[in-house]
This record gives C-alpha cells, structure tokens and sequence, in this order.
C-alpha cells in the first residue's frame, strides 16, 4: 500500500503545499498567493488534497514548515526550519547540490548540504534588502508585475547602480532614477545586481562549492539568477518546482519520520 | 515550587548587592564614589578604599529590568544616536538624571497599574483561572505593576518644597523610582575608563565626565594586532598606571597605599582563579550549570574581582558544582541534548525568549568567551598591564579564535550561537569570519541572529527561533553524518 506524505510551507508570502507517494513522486502540489496569517495556508491544504483526491486521514506523516509552521501545530504531525527542509528539497531534485540559495519573501538563507542534509547555514539580517519583498516594492515603484522583471531586465542596455544597502534607501535611487528619465529595463537590471551583490555576499560567508542551487520564488526570475551567476562565476541550477521546494523538502522529512516511526 | 538556590550563588548575589549598597552609603557620608568601566584596573581603586560601581553592569541589570527601552529612547531624546552601544545609551541617560519610574496620580499619589501588567492568577492547584467575561486567564493583582514613566532626578530635585502637599509630592515622585539596585545608584563623583573592553568607553565616559563635571581618569589600552603584547606597549600603558595613580592621589589627598593595592591584587588573582576553576565545570557533561548563569556571575567578577568576598563567594560556588556533579544535579532545567557556545553578550531584555526556543530543543550553552576574558592571574606590575591589555575587543582575530575554539574542544560543543549584537559592533565585526573558521577548524555548525545586548527593539523572536531551529537540525545532521 502507498505511503502518502504532506509537506507544508507556509511562507511570508505565500503557502505552498506538495504530496508525495512512498517519498518519491509528486502526487499533488498548490500553491496560494498569501502566506503566514491569512486563510492561504488552509486553501493550500484543500487544494491539494482535492486535486488528489484524497483526505488528511490519508496522510502518513505530515510536517509544516516555514515562517508560519507553528501555526499548523493541530494539523501537522510536526516541524521543521524551513532551512533544512530548502535543504532537503534542493538534494531531492540536484543529488549533487552542495550550495542552495533560498531567497524567500522576507529573507535570504544560503545553506551548506552535504548527502542531502543542510549542516550549516547563513541568513540575512533583519534588513529586507536583496529579499523577494525587495523586489515586490521596487516592482510597485516601476509599475510593472514582478512575474516581468527577469523579461524586462534582460532588455537593458545601459548599467545602473542601485544601492543594496537598504530598502528604502534603493527605493528612493530607483524613483529619483526614473523621475531623470532612466530606462525601466536598465533600472531593473540594476536592481537584480543590487540583490545578487547582497546575495553572493552572503553566499561567500559560507563558502560556495557545486553545484549551486537555488530555490525560492525569486529563483524564477532569471535576471536575478543570471547576476546572481555572474557574481559568485558559477552556474546556478533552478528547477520548475523552485517555489514548492521548502515544501518538498517537508513532505520528503516526512515520509523519512514515517519510516524511522514505523521502523521497530 | 521557588528554584532551588546554592550557597554559592546567594553569596556571590550578596557581593553584588553590597558593592551598590556600600556606594549609596557611602555617598549619604559624603564620600566619593565612582562609576568605572568593567575592566580598569580596580586594583588601583581598592588601594583606595574608594567605592566604584560599573555602568556596564548597571545597564544589562536595568535591560534584564525591561527598562532598556526607555532609557535608550531617553538617551536619543537627547541627541545620542541609536546606533551607539545600548549600554552607553542607557548610561548616559541615567548620567544625565533619566530614571525609569513608576507612573503615580499626583493628586492621590497612587500608583496607575498598567491592566497589561502582572502574571495569570493560578488556583491552589496551580491552574490558571479564567475570567468567565472576557474568556481570558485573569491576572495576580500581586503581580501587576504601574506604568514605567520616565523620570528625571534634577527636575525632582529643583521642585519647591514649601507646603506639605508639594513636600509629599516630592519625597513620593523621589520614591517612585523604580526600586531595584542598578536604577538606584548614585551619581559619580570620578570616573575610571578603561578602553580594552571597547573603544566607544572613551566617548561615553568622556560625556558623563562632562555631564556630571567630574573628573575622568583614563587608561587607554590600544587594539593590539598580535597575539603578543609588547614591551613598548606595556610601558605604554604602565606609564598611565602611574599617572592614574597620581591622580587618585590627587583626587582623595590620600597616598597610594601599596599594602591595601597588594591585598587588593591578591583578592582579584584569588578571584579569577575561583572564577576560571567555575568556568571548567561547563566540561562536564551533562553540564551542572548553563552558560546562562555565568553570564549573571560575570557581575562579581565585574564589581567585585579585588574584594575578597567575591573570591570567597566564587569559591563556595565551586564547592555547590562538585557537589552537584557528584549527586548529578544541574540548574538546567531540561535533559541536555546539545550543547553550544554561545557568542557574545545575551539579550537581557529577552532572556526568555532567548532560553525559550533552547530549552525546547534541549539545548544548552556550555561555553561562553567569558572564562578567559576575565579569568586572568598575574604576579607583577607589568603582568598585570599584560592582563589588562586582554579583552575581547582589544584581542586580535588569531587569540580570539584561540580563546574560543580552546573552550569550544574543552566544553565539548556541537554547534556555536552567534549573537551579532547591534549594540557591539567591534564584537559583532569580526564574527562572520570566526564562525567560518569554527566551522572549518571544528567542523561544526554556527548560526547567527540579530539582537541586542540592552535595546529591545533590535531583537526579533521569529527570526530567533528559526536560526535555533536550524542550528539544532544541522547539529543533528552533523552528528548522524559522524555516525555514518
């Protein structure tokens, strides 16, 4: 009989929900638009469930993570830091990661994996600079959708430096830039610099070694990810599934918690 | 049940208690008292008899009081910024006549109790009783307290006191203060600043010097860059022991009086090896105390190293932990499961959100950089400016990783909790380097949080409990990993 696992994340910005069968394929997966506090994390949970077509009862193991996995304490089996579970996801889909990049909606982690489990870590400080909320305002400030950016960016023609040093101050140098007539495309790109610097800064406090992974929302952004690459001078793998990985990561702890449960 | 407290911590509680209790008796007498920073040469006062009492401490007592926060805020009413050390902040607040108080109605003179104060009521089975109206647990009346106003001890004391009610309201605004220890210490009369500890010292001895118009004696001890000190810089600072010296003199019309500065060495070499010999009890393991209360013996080796009492209240302590780890008894209150450094100053005014998250993992801090930044015995003059010269802040990069790998291997530490403290930024610099060599050098995992060692504000839990969480699951994938 199948052994089926639900992995959450519930992020700042989002929640994220995928099902696993025996800790292999990906039965399910949702993912809602609003994260920690709002009605997101139970529309994921019914969304994924539905679309498989089954019920919590169905559930082996579940395990909650991210910024919000306290609050699932009655439904979840149980929780983890989403860093581990990043972790986790990213040496599922990349058995040879050693380095994943998590840039989430309020913070950055950089992790160190070895055989698939994070053993060390660094994170941002409590600036949001270089986060994908740092994004999100700069989107706002531009008027464009920030699903755009990474289209837009690569039209740029023209290098703008833009501060990554705080939010609002980059705020302000990207409205004082456009408000001198700078082109939108070439700003852009100077905001995904401004985040890669930040990042790779981070990234070196660890060390990085290949393969080099990131995860997260904004690894959908491939101007993010092209300057992200030409900071650090590696190649950077993402996945289609980068949103659901912290999620992945969840459901594939889970189905292991299961196993070490029903083992003796 | 009320926790169970040694001997040796109610006296080493004592010392404490009775350096701030000598000084507020010393000064209704009309004799000097000084505030020093926490590693001059004490020595030099004790040989004396003057009374000295330590803003540093003072400031992690009023933050561990949840005060840091108005006393911060009034400090940068001031003008002094925010991103000044905490401690300095709330010290130059209180330098300047700010005290946090208790909020009173002036025509009742009654205290106004803050309805969000106090701890839930518990029944005789120790259940929390809910209030049938609003569903909530109900508060212990004992327990609630007024709201904290800020205060200001010149404006008191420049009020009229011609009829009774001002004479009342006065001595009740006086009593208002809020009435623990480190918010009742009197102004200086002199101040010993010492920079090993840090450089910002000099800055913020220099204004409550300027403030309170009293004098300042300073000993500069610069950043040494190696691991050595050397002989033209312990002329350098044995030099300002010398004018030090003299300007106590001056200061007391008293002669430096060798006999009670020898008496004084001795206590203070007598102290730090007590204290060193405490620190060595964190080898075991399970460990019978946690970094944590070390971190609240810090205020005797602080206050009180050149006082025999606190030799003789570090010693008793000694005693209580080899008894402890005979019976097998520990002050942690939670099976240690892992053991960590932890790095820096903690956040006083969120001790328990800080312990929180660690007790839930079963976590314990069994190494703190403490031990050999103030465990230092010396023979002579020349050994002892050596001494002084060895702080954490004044050490280079090569002996601070020395120092804390050293206790890292003797503590047996699986993972290293750093505090980047945004009130320390010298401390905080060097740290992302450290952890990647403790990493390397160790091969154990390091997480860092932002906080503050007196400023709430800089302090949040989430992110806290996230960065715990993660150390802990990679200390565990570390030891499976050893394991196989």
């Amino acid at each position: 009989m199948s052994i089926y696992t639900l992995g959450i994340d519930i992020g700042s910005t989002a929640s994220k929900c995928i099902m696993l069968e025996d800790g292999k394929e990906i039965v399910a997966k949702s993912l809602i638009d609003v994260g920690a506090g709002t009605s997101g994390p139970q529309r994921a949970i019914d969304q994924v469930l539905q679309e498989a077509g089954k019920k919590r009862e169905d559930m082996a193991f579940i395990l909650a993570t991210g910024y919000g996995r306290n609050s699932l304490e009655e439904f979840a089996d149980d929780q983890m830091s989403e860093l581990s579970c990043h972790g986790k996801g990213a040496g599922f889909l990349f058995p040879q990661v050693r380095t994943v990049i998590d840039i989430g909606g309020q913070d950055v982690k950089v992790m160190r994996v070895e055989n698939g489990v994070m053993t060390n870590f660094q994170m941002n400080d409590k600036c949001a600079a270089g986060t994908g909320r740092f994004l999100d305002v700069m989107a706002r400030v531009l008027e464009v959708d920030v699903q755009d950016l990474g289209t837009l960016g690569a039209q740029s023609t023209k290098y703008v430096g833009i501060s990554s040093t705080c939010t609002v101050f980059a705020e302000s140098e990207v409205i004082s830039q456009l408000s001198m007539g700078t082109d939108k495309c070439d700003i852009i790109n100077g905001i995904h610099q401004s985040v890669a610097s930040r990042v790779a800064g981070l990234a070196h406090r660890i060390g990085v070694q290949d393969q080099v992974v990131m995860t997260g929302g904004v690894a959908q952004n491939t101007g993010v990810v092209n300057a992200l690459q030409e900071a650090l001078g590696r190649e950077i793998h993402t996945s289609p599934l980068t949103q659901y990985n912290g999620a992945l990561g969840a459901a594939l702890f889970a189905y292991q918690k299961y196993q070490k449960a029903h083992k003796g | 049940m009320a926790k169970e407290v040694s001997p040796g911590v109610l006296a080493l509680r004592k010392v404490v208690e009775d350096v701030y209790a000598d000084a507020r008796v010393a000064k209704k007498e009309g004799k000097l008292v000084g505030w020093s920073s926490s590693k001059f040469p004490c020595e030099l006062a004790e040989a004396f008899g003057l009374n000295v009492m330590y803003p540093e401490n003072q400031a992690a007592g009023i933050a561990a009081n949840r005060d840091g926060e108005i006393m911060c805020k009034a400090a940068e009413e001031l003008g002094y910024d925010n991103d000044i050390c905490g401690y300095a902040r709330i010290s130059l607040a209180y330098a300047a006549g700010k005290r946090a108080s208790r909020k009173f109605d002036p025509e009742t003179l009654e205290y106004v109790i803050n309805p969000a104060s106090g701890r839930p009521l518990k029944d005789a089975d120790g259940k929390v009783v809910i209030d049938p109206e609003t569903g909530k647990p109900k508060k212990d009346p004992k327990t609630m307290q007024p709201y904290t106003v800020l205060d200001d001890i010149y404006e008191i004391e420049a009020l009229p006191e011609t009829t009774e009610k001002e004479i009342a309201y006065k001595n009740f605004r006086r009593e208002a203060i809020k009435p623990y220890r480190q918010m009742r210490m009197p102004q200086p009369d002199f101040v010993l600043c010492c920079n090993n500890i840090c450089n910002c010292m000099t800055k913020w001895y220099e204004n409550i010097a300027r403030m309170c118009n009293v004098p300042l004696i300073m000993i500069d001890i610069p950043y040494n860059n190696t691991v050595e000190v050397h002989d033209s810089n312990v002329a350098y600072v044995r030099g300002q022991f010398d004018l030090a010296i003299k300007q106590l003199e001056e200061l007391t019309g008293k002669k430096f009086d060798e006999e009670k500065f020898n008496e004084a060495c001795k206590n203070a070499n007598r102290t730090a090896s007590a204290w060193l010999r405490v620190c060595d009890y964190l080898q075991y393991k399970p460990a019978p105390y946690s970094g944590f209360d070390l971190f609240n013996h810090m205020a005797d080796v602080v206050t009180a190293r050149g006082r025999v009492q606190a030799a003789e209240a570090f010693e008793l302590l000694e005693k209580d932990l080899a008894e402890a780890v005979k019976v097998g008894k520990t002050t942690t209150p939670f099976p240690e499961k892992y053991r960590v450094m932890f790095e820096g100053i903690p956040c006083w005014p969120k001790l328990p959100n800080l312990f929180k998250p660690l007790k839930e993992h079963g976590v314990n801090v069994t190494a703190v950089v403490y031990a050999p930044a103030f465990g230092f015995v010396y023979n002579n003059m020349d050994e002892m400016v050596r001494a002084y010269y060895k702080a954490p802040n004044s050490v280079c990069i090569e002996q601070g990783v020395s120092w804390r790998e050293g206790i890292c291997k003797d503590n047996k530490v699986d993972g290293v909790l750093v505090h980047y403290n945004r009130s320390c930024k010298p401390w905080s610099g060097y740290m992302a380097e450290m952890q990647r060599r403790f990493t390397e050098d160790l091969g154990i995992p390091c997480a860092g949080f932002d906080g503050d060692q007196a400023d709430p504000r800089n302090f949040n839990e989430a992110q806290y409990e996230t960065r715990v969480q993660g150390l802990v699951e990679a200390m565990e994938a570390n030891a499976e990993n050893k394991e196989g």
